[in-house]
């Protein structure tokens, strides 16, 4: 298992390099430069070409990767050419925001998309199955930019229950250690800070895992199905096993490698793909930097950004398929 | 799972509740939280072009002088008095004292000089550390800064340059701690120390950033305890936000959304005339390369056709006929939603030279298909409409500005095809005359008629691949009226002057002006004390609740 590991940690090689360079050749050969992001209306032809010099700007794109890739082995992955910040600090300042919202959308998008399915199998045909699908279906439909607003008008504005976006009640205060806010104030005692943080979570949560939700619904349950039909359920039920042990500790298991499959797709998705729950509900997360370095031309952020995301996918791609020997022992890697 | 959801989720309501407790806590503390639509870039006021990061550095810093409240005239600020000499090369301005920065140290020419220095002198031991945007555009003029006394400095002029004191008001030279840049270095952008009426406090990237009052600032505190920039990039989520309470204010409101904001008693909309034109360029045909960077056209800098040359366009007739083509009034109604008022002239109304007598072209389809039949386009032509993706504060919505005057000018035979690309390369492409026409506005920098009238209608601004003159309006006489208004500190003259060169402009038809774009923010009723500032800074020294 141990070598199964460290050969597909190697494979992350191979995949950063490509991934990276075709993430720089297309921001380079796309039309704008970040100089005149930077100068805007104002800019003068002398000014333009200073700071395209400084930056290296009009050389090869060849020597521009380069150097980029001798920074990254050692560790730096330059400054922002907009914010002149290191491109490492503008992602992990990001970074836990990121992480902590896709885990809390996918918890929801289990616990409820999961439960849903099984319900829904357990019980095809009927009135409940039909409508725990027909929700899937509007909530693989629905936009999350208008769901968002939507979430918040009434449970923010109407309601006054949960506030709208940001990550925490900018009046109390709270101190951070990792980034992850939740995990910070449970670490600092700080149980004010615990609540808004949580709080904050909910909406942009929901809104975010409202299609995976709805996916894990429907593979839970089309998974379930093909297992309930199967010999050995049979056998269990014939062995006078209640319903509801044969459902949760027999067949739940057996159909679960479809869906690890897809939590796992949607993990990757989300950590990279929240750009629209991140700007309606201004959370500051890795998908609005990236998007607007890109509308920027900021290319060492962009390329930075996607590195990140490269990595990301290939560890929890790694890690959903170590899941599955867990979940079916018959499944082996050398 | 059923056994442990319920009990949790009451413990859960449970905890919500005691929290109450802290929140009694923060009345004591005045807080005022503002929503803005983007995170600032950099906190070095010399360094950025961008409003979002001026918005945030007009509480930490100052200048020498600063503008009135609500107005572009200027007032002592950090200097006490000046003079310029009379060959008008040389300002001489006293030094306020007694002035701490927020690290401690002491105001005085040395900071001054410093602030100045690290922006035109290549061999400054700072100067590496920054682009200086604003310093090549606004301040070129400037020789030297040289300290003549512990509180006092002279700033020789290349030129005499009337303008020159409004900009001393900018943000790109405002007055930074030397002690600070030097602790910090080329990170200096991340820790502003200026000498303004609050102090930095942290900056959570794309989240907010937390200013706090200066108890030593030289005069009295501010009333505000804290000041909380948020981001909120959505305009609607923005509104939502305040009007839940969660923010006390923001900037740029969705005009969709004027109607919600009066209705609701919580909430109070400041209003005010923007210093901003926006307009419909037309690219008249010829620009110039300035090959040798001094932005003027040199007797070896021959006019060539720009890449955008149109035929039709280079007719002034034509011109005309767009002009009268177009219902801006219409627009200014229906798609500014009464955010702005109708422009006729290249600057807002209250600048300084504005002529009012110039003559507004009326909407009058007929007179349009009547100028074009006479200049030999009967049955009119096709030709392209540059329009930018991004919401600007002269225009609020482009592409639907843009589908108006296409159907506008399609009753009067003319064709027109929407050409979108995103901000970056709108800017490269139409600063190099890639266009027959294109949409465009421009915001004010410092308050000075120059700051327009020459940027944007000097025929020196029309050099392909950096044109402010997106028109490529190349009539010399326009440029000389320029050149000289610039040189003069005679006000009286200097109106006169800018008067005529409007009346010029209007002749020739280069633009249709579109509107004036009105300055709009959003604040609970219980903030006082705000007052709008043309140039569009924000200043909340004043602010208090209710």
């Amino acid at each position: 298992m141990i070598l199964y590991i460290t050969k597909r940690l190697l494979q992350l090689i191979p995949v950063i390099l490509g991934v990276t360079i075709i993430a720089f050749s297309l921001i380079q050969i796309a039309p704008g430069d970040p100089a005149r992001t930077m100068l805007g209306q104002h800019a003068t032809q002398k000014e333009i070409n200073e700071i395209r010099d400084r930056y290296g700007l009009d050389e090869p794109i060849i020597v521009q990767y380069g150097i980029w890739l001798s920074g990254v082995i050692r560790g730096d992955l330059g400054r922002s050419i907009i914010t002149n910040d290191l491109v490492v600090n503008e992602i992990s300042s990001r970074f836990p925001n990121t992480i902590e919202l896709t885990i809390a959308a996918m918890i929801f998008a289990i616990l409820i998309g999961g439960v849903a399915g099984i319900i829904s199998a357990s019980k095809q045909y009927s009135i409940t199955d039909y409508t725990v699908m027909g929700v899937a279906l509007f909530g693989i439909s629905m936009p999350v930019f208008w769901l968002g607003i939507i979430l918040m008008m009434v449970f923010g504005v109407i309601l006054g229950w949960l506030p709208i976006g940001g990550r925490i009640d900018l009046f109390i205060p709270y101190q951070r250690i990792t980034g992850f806010m939740v995990l910070d104030s449970i670490i600092t005692f700080n149980l004010p800070a615990l609540v808004s943080s949580i709080k904050h979570l909910i909406l942009p949560a929901v809104a975010l895992g409202t299609i995976p939700m709805a996916m894990i619904a429907r593979v839970t349950r089309s998974s379930m199905l093909e297992v309930l039909r199967q010999d050995f359920i049979r056998t269990e039920r014939a062995k006078g096993l209640s319903e509801r042990a044969v459902i949760y500790k027999h067949a739940v298991r057996n159909a679960m490698v479809p869906v690890v499959t897809v939590i796992g797709l949607n993990f990757g998705l989300l950590l990279a793909g929240a750009i629209l729950t991140e700007t309606v509900f201004s959370w500051p997360g890795l998908g609005r930097l990236v998007v607007e370095a890109v509308y920027e031309r900021d290319y060492p952020l962009v390329v930075g950004c996607i590195l990140i995301f490269a990595i990301i996918f290939v560890i929890v791609n790694l890690i959903t398929d170590i899941l599955y020997t867990y979940i079916d022992p018959r499944i082996k890697y050398e | 799972m059923k056994k442990i959801f319920l009990p949790l989720l009451c413990l859960l309501l449970i905890i919500s509740q005691m929290t109450g407790c802290v929140e009694e806590e923060k009345v004591k503390e005045k807080i005022l939280i503002f929503g803005m639509s983007g995170d600032a870039d950099k906190l070095d006021p010399a360094d950025v072009t961008d409003g979002e990061s001026i918005s945030r550095m007009d509480s930490i810093f100052e200048s020498l002088v600063e503008y009135t409240s609500g107005g572009t005239d200027i007032q002592p600020a950090l200097a006490t008095s000046w003079n310029v000499s009379s060959d008008g090369l040389n300002i001489t301005l006293n030094l306020r004292e007694n002035v701490k920065f927020h690290d401690g140290t002491d105001f005085n020419a040395d900071a001054v000089v410093f602030s100045f220095e690290r922006q035109y002198n290549t061999s400054h031991p700072y100067h590496e550390y920054g682009e200086w945007a604003y310093w090549g555009y606004m301040f070129s003029d400037i020789e030297s800064v040289e300290k003549s006394k512990e509180y006092q400095v002279i700033i020789h002029l290349k030129n005499p340059n009337a303008a020159m004191m409004t900009s001393l008001a900018m943000f790109t030279v405002a007055i930074v701690s030397p002690t600070n840049a030097e602790k910090w270095g080329e990170d200096v952008f991340k820790h502003p120390v200026g000498t303004g009426p609050f102090e930095f406090v942290e900056w959570v990237k794309d989240d907010h950033i937390t200013l706090k009052k200066n108890d030593n600032y030289w005069r009295d505190p501010p009333k505000l305890d804290k000041l909380i920039f948020r981001v909120i990039e959505d305009p609607s989520s923005r509104l939502l936000a305040v009007q839940a309470g969660e923010i006390h204010g923001m900037e740029y409101p969705d005009p969709a959304s004027f109607d919600i904001i009066k209705a609701d008693n919580d909430l109070q909309l400041l209003s005010q005339a923007g210093m901003n034109v926006g307009y419909l360029a037309m690219n008249t045909g010829y620009g110039y390369y300035d090959d040798n960077e001094n932005g003027v056209r040199d007797d070896d800098e021959p006019w060539v056709k720009t890449p955008g040359y149109f035929e039709p366009l280079t007719n002034v007739s034509v011109r005309k006929a767009i002009n009268y083509a177009i219902n801006k009034t219409s627009i200014v109604e229906n798609l500014y939603k009464g955010t702005a008022i109708v422009a006729k002239n290249g600057m807002p109304p209250f600048m300084l030279g504005y002529n009012d007598d110039v003559e507004d072209f009326e909407y009058d389809p007929e007179k349009a298909i009547e100028l074009l039949e006479e200049a030999g386009y009967p049955n009119g032509f096709n030709t392209t409409l540059w329009v930018m993706p991004v919401s600007r504060p002269y225009m609020f919505d482009p592409p639907k500005i843009a589908e108006a005057i296409q159907s506008y000018l399609a009753d009067v035979g003319i064709n027109v095809e929407l050409y979108q690309i995103d901000w970056s390369t709108y800017l490269e492409e139409t600063e190099n005359g890639e266009h027959p026409m294109c949409l465009l506005g421009w915001t004010g920098d410092n308050g000075d008629p120059d700051n327009f009238m020459n940027v944007l209608y000097g025929p020196n601004s029309a050099s392909i691949g950096t044109a402010g003159n997106v028109a490529f309006y190349n009539r010399s006489e326009v440029q000389d009226k320029f050149t000289q208004a610039l040189k003069i500190y005679d006000t009286d003259e200097r109106s006169r002057l800018y008067e005529e060169a409007q009346v010029l402009i209007h002749q020739d038809a280069p633009f249709v002006y579109l509107a004036h774009a009105t300055q709009n923010i959003v604040f609970r009723s219980n903030v006082k004390g705000y007052t709008l500032n043309p140039t569009e800074r924000k200043f909340f020294y004043e602010v208090d609740f209710e």
